[in-house]
């Protein structure tokens, strides 16, 4: 009944105020891709122009009561302080409303939890500062980092401005997206490895804390290819503003054409993988923290630091490298390899350090 | 006046040995001091003090900014911004303030002498300079200040170099000088009003300053609690909220909202109060509906207790907790929205002047309910899952906690300054205060409403090009809304120091206590207690 009535408001008030609600980019939600991300942007739009109506009625009364009732025109004070039947209306018809909101904000809730059933599954692993993804049963698995160049977000010169401003998606590309088909419903379960990251889609109307030793899941089912953007959104250290995540979205026999030529790359790269030394690790892995001396870590070839590092003896370093130590994640983040090969790694930094 | 002269009669009767201000001088008068209002004080100038520290830190945020591409700060330095802005104007500034007017004013408003523990007053205070030294010197340790938001979410936490052991250790220090603080003013609330005033007569701030204390005394030991376990994750090899040894990083953001939800209306309620002492003053009106006031400020105080988890929908919890805490949420726009009815129906048929403390409260009438809306916006989970964590939010609890519990602080300040000072503020001052504030904090604020809407993240020293038009028109007004921060300060100096004398009552409308005490307030007042009829 309610919703009914809702659904009339709406009706209504839509076309009427569409140009300013709706019309331009940037001032309201993204233009929704999936049923969800439209349901929610229907529910925001409808309790928007509710609030206004309120507002209007609220302070249009203000306002009437600013401009008549003031000194300066002569208006003298009654001295009235309650009535009981005005207050429990001002009290009852709030909650009426309130009851309107929730009824279609209660359906929303209970179809963005229906995870059942998918044709696909993504995991998304946040790590600082980027993104792993891998397609459970497909045995493909890649990371997915920031793309645009660290010189051109620090390049201070008015040339730098420029720049920036012509760099199409700065910020919101990255090296390797995550592809998914079109038309399919796609479960994401969402982790992470060192702390809590968030992985958010606006146009999905899709946004997850990504908790370490926790999975959660969440899903969606994009219907129009393209490439949908999106960042982290839960604070997780120093890069949080530098780990964007892209989606895309392809008709399902190109992903197929795609996810066969993954799996050809992802077996490739194991392959790789296992016949790095200490300096391939360090120059894959420790380097991001190790060659700056970023959050107190002793910089690569620095002997003064490295000095009373030295002191405890290789086997605390291992230890150091292979389970974290203050600022230091686990495996330096990279929990996929092998210890032997973080032992190489520790090798290679120390005898720089000596 | 008669009132007044008949009080100071009474008083001069009762203590006719001793001089009024009879305390030491200089220094050791404020170290030493055990008197409500040079307590008050006290906290006020705390306050201020750390209003522009938390100020500077937000310059620094806009202007990081102001465009696209990074300018001034390393990210790691830009969260230590954010973080450290955040800590500061909530347990420096917002927080003390209140309890500074909590101190002026209750013991003036019941009729009472002092506080109930005078000298424990001294020490809730006296605590609170160390804690902002510790706080503010952690920027100077290796690794800098705490980074991690304000909500110190572990186990980002965790990882931070020992700046934030300097922040738990302040807040744990900030929050013993909370509970004290609400002890003493729940004991002199319940134990120190004049013969004849009853629960039901008290000035309503005076009430929500009640209800405030005891949400202190019940959330500030959860806050120490989850503190410690951070501190005790960090050092001693717990693993209360590390997965890898069996702990739970999301039981962090429980304990913490659990604290941090009625934290929200500790900063609030008593804006609330502030706002129904001055709207009838303005109105010369009785305020309307007084008894449900009080319903509605318990009925939030209470309801605060079952909505924590609002601000963890993205977690992930099962259906059944995001409907519960959505419901619990909505609900809270019924006692707010009574409020809000009510001032304007005190408004209703008024003669209302607009001296600087109404012109504050219809600012803050206005531009909080915005706020409300927002928050309302919020509650409902299927949007809060797009803008929880954006741009949004921060528009959104700027609105309730600057436009809210500032733009009461300002009222109230200038409201009680003749009060305090024995002279009349400038108005010339204290009305371009406001409109320069009403303006630029809706030029900072309002744009980031599109920010969040639009998908941009909060916390990031850095951001995609869409969002840069609004970042500028937000960095702009907020260098417009610190600057005019200085016409405060003017205001209160050019007071302090002189002016045109204040009478006892120079508000018409204005019906408590303490207006019928000589302006300024004697050193010691109501030592003979007014009897209320």
């Amino acid at each position: 009944m309610i919703s009914k009535w809702a659904r009339y408001f709406l009706a209504a008030l839509i076309p009427a105020l569409t140009p300013a609600v709706a019309g331009a980019e940037g001032y309201n939600l993204q233009a929704p891709q999936t049923i969800i991300a439209h349901e929610i942007y229907d529910l925001h739009t409808l309790i928007f122009l509710i609030c206004c109506a309120i507002f209007v009625a609220v302070f249009g009364t203000m306002t009437y009561s600013i401009i008549k009732h003031r000194k300066s025109v002569g208006h003298k004070a009654e001295q009235f302080h309650e009535n009981t039947l005005v207050e429990i209306i001002w009290t009852i018809v709030p909650f009426i409303i309130l009851i309107g909101m929730a009824i279609p904000a209660t359906k929303t809730i209970l179809a963005m939890k229906d995870t059942s059933n998918p044709d696909l599954t993504i995991k998304a692993t946040g790590y600082q500062w980027k993104w792993g993804y891998d397609y459970l049963h497909e045995g493909v698995s890649f990371y997915s980092s920031l793309a645009t160049p660290r010189d051109l977000v620090e390049d201070k010169t008015p040339d730098g401005a420029r720049k920036r401003a012509e760099h199409a998606n700065y910020l919101l590309e990255v090296d390797h997206p995550v592809v998914v088909p079109i038309g399919k419903k796609i479960r994401m379960i969402v982790t992470a490895n060192d702390v809590i990251h968030a992985w958010w889609v606006p146009a999905f109307g899709v946004k997850q804390d990504a908790i370490p030793g926790f999975v959660r899941d969440t899903w969606f089912r994009v219907d129009k290819p393209g490439t949908y953007r999106g960042q982290c959104a839960e604070l997780c250290g120093k890069e949080h503003g530098f780990m964007p995540i892209v989606v895309e979205a392809l008709e399902p026999e190109k992903f197929a054409l795609w996810l066969a030529e993954q799996k050809k790359l992802t077996a490739a790269n194991a392959m790789a993988s296992g016949s790095l030394d200490g300096k391939g690790v360090y120059d894959k892995i420790c380097v991001a923290c190790h060659a700056a001396g970023v959050a107190g870590a002793p910089k690569f070839g620095d002997k003064a630091a490295w000095a009373p590092r030295l002191k405890q003896g290789q086997e605390v370093l291992y230890t150091h490298a292979l389970h974290g130590f203050k600022a230091m994640p686990l495996k330096g983040g990279a929990t996929d390899l092998p210890d032997e090969q973080i032992k190489a790694a520790v090798d290679y930094l120390s005898a720089a350090g000596k | 006046m008669e009132a007044a002269t008949h009080a100071e009669a009474a008083h001069g009767h009762a203590h006719g040995h001793d001089d009024h201000a009879h305390h030491p001088s200089g220094l050791m008068r404020w170290v030493t001091t055990t008197n409500h209002k040079d307590i008050g004080t006290l906290y006020l100038l705390f306050s201020l003090t750390m209003f522009f520290i938390g100020g500077l830190l937000a310059f620094g945020i806009r202007a990081e900014l102001f465009q696209p591409g990074l300018q001034y700060w390393e990210p790691e330095f830009f969260n230590q911004l954010t973080t450290m802005h955040g800590l500061i104007m909530v347990f420096g500034a917002i927080m003390p303030a209140f309890v500074g007017f909590a101190n002026w004013q209750i013991p003036m408003m019941i009729g009472a002498p002092d506080m109930a523990f005078a000298r424990m007053n001294n020490w809730s205070f006296w605590l609170l300079p160390p804690a902002a030294i510790l706080l503010v010197s952690s920027f100077f340790v290796p690794g800098g200040a705490p980074a991690g938001g304000w909500t110190i979410y572990a186990p980002l936490s965790t990882q931070m170099g020992p700046g934030m052991d300097l922040g738990i250790f302040a807040l744990h220090i900030m929050g013993a000088s909370s509970i004290m603080g609400s002890i003493n003013i729940v004991t002199t609330i319940l134990n120190m009003r004049a013969p004849g005033m009853t629960l039901m007569k008290m000035p309503l701030f005076v009430w929500t300053w009640l209800i405030t204390a005891y949400l202190l005394i019940a959330v500030m030991p959860v806050l120490a609690g989850a503190i410690t376990m951070i501190l005790t994750d960090r050092h001693f090899g717990t693993n209360f909220f590390n997965a890898a040894g069996g702990g739970d990083p999301v039981m962090f953001q429980h304990i913490f909202w659990f604290f941090g939800h009625p934290e929200v209306y500790i900063m609030i309620l008593p804006a609330f109060g502030i706002v129904s002492q001055v709207i009838p003053a303005f109105a010369r009106k009785p305020l309307f509906g007084y008894a449900s006031m009080v319903y509605a400020t318990s009925s939030i105080a209470i309801l605060s207790f079952i909505v924590w988890a609002h601000h963890m929908f993205t977690t992930g919890m099962p259906a059944a907790g995001q409907l519960f805490f959505m419901f619990a949420t909505m609900l809270i726009a019924v006692p707010t929205g009574v409020k809000v009815f009510n001032w304007i129906a005190t408004m209703w048929k008024g003669s209302m002047t607009f001296e600087t403390p109404m012109l504050f409260a219809c600012g803050f009438l206005f531009v909080f309910s915005m706020g409300g809306f927002t928050g309302l916006v919020c509650a409902i989970t299927p949007i809060d899952i797009q803008i929880q964590d954006t741009y949004y939010v921060v528009a959104h609890f700027h609105y309730v906690l600057v436009a809210g519990s500032l733009f009461a602080i300002f009222s109230g300040t200038y409201f009680w300054l003749p009060k305090w000072t024995g002279h009349m503020y400038s108005e010339t001052l204290g009305k371009a205060h406001f409109w320069l504030s009403l303006v630029f904090f809706n030029v900072t604020f309002f744009p980031m409403h599109f920010l969040g809407l639009a998908g941009m993240p909060r916390r990031i020293p850095d951001y995609a090009l869409q969002f840069a038009d609004f970042n500028m028109i937000a960095s702009i007004g907020a260098l417009g809304f610190g600057l005019s921060q200085l016409l405060f300060v003017a205001a209160i100096i050019k007071c302090a120091r002189g002016g045109e004398k204040a009478p006892a009552k120079p508000w018409e409308g204005a019906d408590t206590l303490e207006w019928t005490l000589p302006s300024p307030a004697p050193y010691h007042s109501f030592e003979t207690p007014p009897v209320i009829k």
